[in-house]
């Protein structure tokens, strides 16, 4: 088992060498120079030869890519071209941040999805099934955008119950240790300041969850409908269990291995930051950074917010391979 | 085992319910307000965050409105106009060949770290963007550090190429000693990256000093929440105390979506909203809770011509184009109504503009009969123009690839063939100063720095100025003038200067001027005494919250 384990993640190293080729070289042949960027219309021809030299623009492309390579190894990100701060510092400050967001979100996401999909194949046919199905497709096509700004509308504008946008209140008070704002209030006691947070993490919480919630509910019903039909289901119904029992103890851990696979997939993607949700919600989180990192060309924080993803995802997806033989010894360990 | 999936389904239902729960009245945040009206905090919504915040470095507007309360300059803009009173010093002497500027400064001055502003001070935070660093310190001086990276503006207004030596005479007084005679350069020290920061602060460690700032403004600098907020609270020590700050605190607070700015400040967490779509303007005008302030941008867009190419060297092709694209309705439909047609080519706000000039007047047969002048009757013979758009809002110009919809649209009604051609902005700025055959028309335009026109005129349009100049337009009298501008210290005179060379821009067609922006932000009630100013900068000193 601990081979297995150790193994699965030495494969992470070529994976992640291999991102970062793609990253860097994607790069170099995309059109946009982040010096006229950073200089827009006032730029002087000696002014961008400055700003090149000073950003390592003017070294050949090979050069530029064994710098980024060593560095990366000795786990130096260096510095972003516009806010000349360490991109590590950068991380640093917003990937609390969406933890913290895609937890959430994952959360509420497995916990109604998982529900949702149960009730649906059990009751399959009926009209519970037929709406909840209803919803999910609804749950899975509805635009982040335009969601956040109902939820908003509704929720923030005219109902008054939740904050409109950003992390915690201007007039909170709260000490930051870890960026984790959760954490960070439970450890300072200040139950005040954790009120605040959660009540900013609902609105985008539960915009950001829809989409993996309607995945997992149509996953585990469709899952669930398939282990229903098998002859231990009708050996377990035969010898009289309660039909709670059947479900949720030999339906439900059976029916959970594909669940598992998309709930991981799911969450390596939002931990990669939910773009649109940390856009509309102000939530000062990695998508953000790395798509306005995108917008300016910023180079350092483009390869260092994607190698920070790919990392996540890779891991991510490893530990869900682990947990599949922790969940089904039937599946061979090799 | 059943009590346990049990207990999963309470214990989740129980935390997601707590956690939906979180629900409650949300209260509009309470300022603590001061007896008369004064005091509380104001929070400031805007687009993004700031950049960095030592004015050397930065390029962007998020980056100048917080130091433009953090620091102060030697000289300052008036409150709505570009004019020049006294800042840091009280008052300036120039020599009369114009090559020397004596500034004699305000005594008593502190930075916020409590060290004494001086002229040390001066030519420590001016000096350090030098180049060849030819400066002198009165007594004890400071060593300057080296230069993280060339400070921006300082290069890019040639300043290099102005400014000969800096040198503290004493305690409190400062000769600059120039290279040429440059008549902006009194304009030029009022800029944001002309700021006077405390030399204890950058030197302790100047690698930190862009999140660390200290200078002499208004306000100091609390903590920066990065992507977040920006805290700054009142200058306890001010020198000008009997004109501000009133307020407690200013946040500013990023946050990106324009609709969601909005909302906020509807909302009332927020009290000023930048840049608002123009739809919810309509919104605002109908919330007794939001008024509106407005101030013409100091702005210009344009439409440029590729003058390396022979067809453009042609007058009535150029005037053909000027009289073919409808201008106003341009600025009607897609600056809607946040725009002012422009005649000139700097902004009817500014000193030296030139009223008397007409203007091209929208004119479909005038274009023909000039088409037809240039050689080309009813389009005939004239290949497929390439009219390049921006692909991104800039002050000027929100919708660039609507705009050059349009223009195609009305060159196409006389005979004109012409198509939008468009890059991503890197792409889109270093390509057109290439002027590539594949350019005919250009949109482009600009943002003022110091309210000088030389900053407009020269900067945009002196092509044989510079090669990086961005039009490429070569005009021996328009350069004759620019150089006169420069040269000329005297301000009724050089009006006069730049006057005729506005005039003669109309004559020559060199550009179409297209717009000049009107810059519209909705604001609470309660906030009095906020003034847009020309240059974009914010400035909380006089702001009060009732």
């Amino acid at each position: 088992m601990s081979g297995f384990i150790i193994r699965r993640f030495l494969i992470i190293i070529p994976t992640l060498l291999g991102v970062s080729v793609v990253v860097f070289f994607l790069l170099a042949i995309t059109p946009g120079d982040p010096a006229e960027l950073l200089l827009g219309e006032r730029a002087t021809v000696e002014s961008l030869e400055a700003m090149r030299e000073y950003l390592g623009l003017n070294e050949p492309l090979y050069v530029q890519y064994g710098l980024f390579l060593s560095r990366l190894i000795r786990l130096d990100l260096g510095e972003t071209i516009w806010t000349r701060q360490q991109v590590w510092h950068e991380i640093r400050e917003r990937f609390p941040a969406t933890i913290e967001l895609s937890l959430a979100a994952m959360f509420l996401s497995c916990f109604f999805g998982i529900i949702l999909g149960i009730v649906s194949a059990t009751k399959q046919y009926s009209v519970f099934d037929y709406l909840s199905m209803l919803a999910s497709l609804i749950g899975v096509s509805m635009p982040v955008f335009w969601l956040g700004l109902m939820l908003m509308l509704v929720f923030a504008l005219n109902l008054g119950w939740f904050p409109v946008s950003g992390r915690i209140g201007v007039n909170t008070e709260l000490e930051v240790i870890t960026n984790f704002y959760v954490l960070d209030a439970i450890l300072t006691r200040n139950w005040s300041a954790l009120g605040d947070v959660l009540h900013h993490l609902v609105l985008p919480a539960v915009a950001l969850s829809t989409i993996p919630m309607a995945i997992i509910a149509r996953m585990t019903r469709s899952s669930m409908l398939e282990v229903l039909r098998q002859d231990y289901i009708k050996t377990a119904r035969a010898k009289g269990l309660s039909e709670v029992k059947v479900v949720f103890k030999h339906a439900l851990r059976n029916s959970l291995i594909p669940v598992i696979t998309v709930v991981g997939l799911q969450f390596g993607i939002l931990l990669g930051g939910a773009i649109l949700t940390e856009h509309v919600f102000a939530w000062p989180g990695v998508g953000k950074w790395i798509f306005e990192g995108v917008v300016k060309r910023d180079y350092m924080v483009i390869q260092g917010g994607t190698m920070l993803v790919a990392t996540v995802f890779v891991v991510v997806n490893t530990l869900v391979d682990i947990l599949y033989v922790v969940i089904n010894p039937r599946i061979s360990v090799r | 085992m059943k009590s346990g999936y049990k207990r999963f389904l309470i214990i989740g239902l129980v935390l997601s319910l707590a956690f939906l729960g979180c629900a409650k009245k949300e209260e509009a945040p309470k300022m603590a307000a001061g007896e008369k009206g004064e005091g509380g905090t104001l929070v400031f919504g805007r687009g993004g965050d700031s950049v960095g915040l030592d004015p050397a470095y930065e390029t962007d507007g998020n980056s100048f409105m917080v130091c433009d309360n953090i620091y102060e300059q030697l000289v300052a803009y008036k409150d709505e106009s570009t004019d020049i009173e006294p800042g840091l010093a009280t008052s300036w002497d120039i020599s009369p060949d114009g090559l020397t500027y004596t500034f004699h400064l305000r005594e008593g001055v502190k930075f916020h770290d409590g060290t004494p502003f001086n002229a040390n001070a001066v030519v420590f935070s001016i000096g350090r963007m030098m180049k060849d660093r030819n400066v002198k310190f009165a007594g004890e001086g400071f060593d300057i550090p080296p230069q993280e990276r060339p400070p921006e503006y300082w290069v890019s207004m040639e300043m290099d190429d102005t400014v000969g030596s800096i040198e503290a005479v004493d305690e409190n007084t400062v000769v600059f000693k120039l290279k040429r005679v440059e008549a902006p350069f009194i304009a030029n020290m009022g800029m944001d990256f002309a700021s006077i920061i405390s030399p204890a602060a950058f030197i302790k460690d100047p690698k930190g000093f862009l999140r660390n700032p200290v200078g002499t403004g208004p306000f100091q600098f609390v903590k920066w929440v990065t992507d977040d907020r920006i805290v700054l609270e009142a200058n306890k020590d001010y020198w000008d105390k009997e004109n501000g700050p009133y307020l407690d605190r200013v946040i500013f607070r990023a946050i990106p979506e324009n609709s969601v700015r909005f909302l906020e400040l509807k909302v009332g967490n927020i009290d000023i909203c930048q840049f608002p779509n123009p739809a919810d303007l309509e919104l605002a005008r109908k919330d007794p809770n939001i008024k509106l302030v407005s101030q013409p941008g100091m702005n210009v867009g344009y439409l440029g011509f590729n003058h390396t190419k022979d067809m453009w060297k042609n007058i009535h092709m150029r005037r053909a184009v000027a009289h073919a694209i409808n201008r106003q309705a341009i600025v009607d439909n897609i600056y809607q109504g946040m725009g002012q047609l422009a005649k000139n080519g700097i902004p009817p706000t500014m000193w030296g503009y030139n009223d008397d000039v007409p203007g091209y007047k929208y004119d479909p047969e005038l274009a023909r009969k000039e088409l037809a002048l240039a050689g080309y009757p009813g389009g005939e013979g004239l290949p497929e123009l390439k009219l390049w758009s921006m692909p991104v809002p800039r002050p000027y110009n929100p919708e660039g690839l609507k705009v050059g919809i349009a223009m195609i649209g009305d060159l196409a009604k006389v005979g004109i063939k012409a198509n939008v051609t468009s890059y991503d902005w890197g792409t889109y700025l270093k390509r057109q100063r290439e002027q590539p055959d594949d350019m005919d028309m250009f949109q482009l335009g600009w943002t003022g720095d110091n309210g000088d026109p030389d900053n407009f005129l020269a900067v945009l349009f002196d092509g044989l100025a510079s090669p990086a100049i961005r039009t490429q337009w070569k005009n021996e009298r328009y350069h004759e003038l620019m150089q006169q501008g420069k040269q000329t210290i005297d301000q009724a005179k050089r009006v006069e200067i730049y006057k005729e060379a506005q005039q003669l821009m109309y004559d020559e067609v060199p550009v179409i001027p297209v717009a000049h922006s009107t810059v519209i932000w909705p604001m609470r009630n309660n906030v009095m005494n906020f003034k847009l100013h020309p240059t974009g900068s914010v400035r909380m000193k006089n702001v009060r919250k009732e």
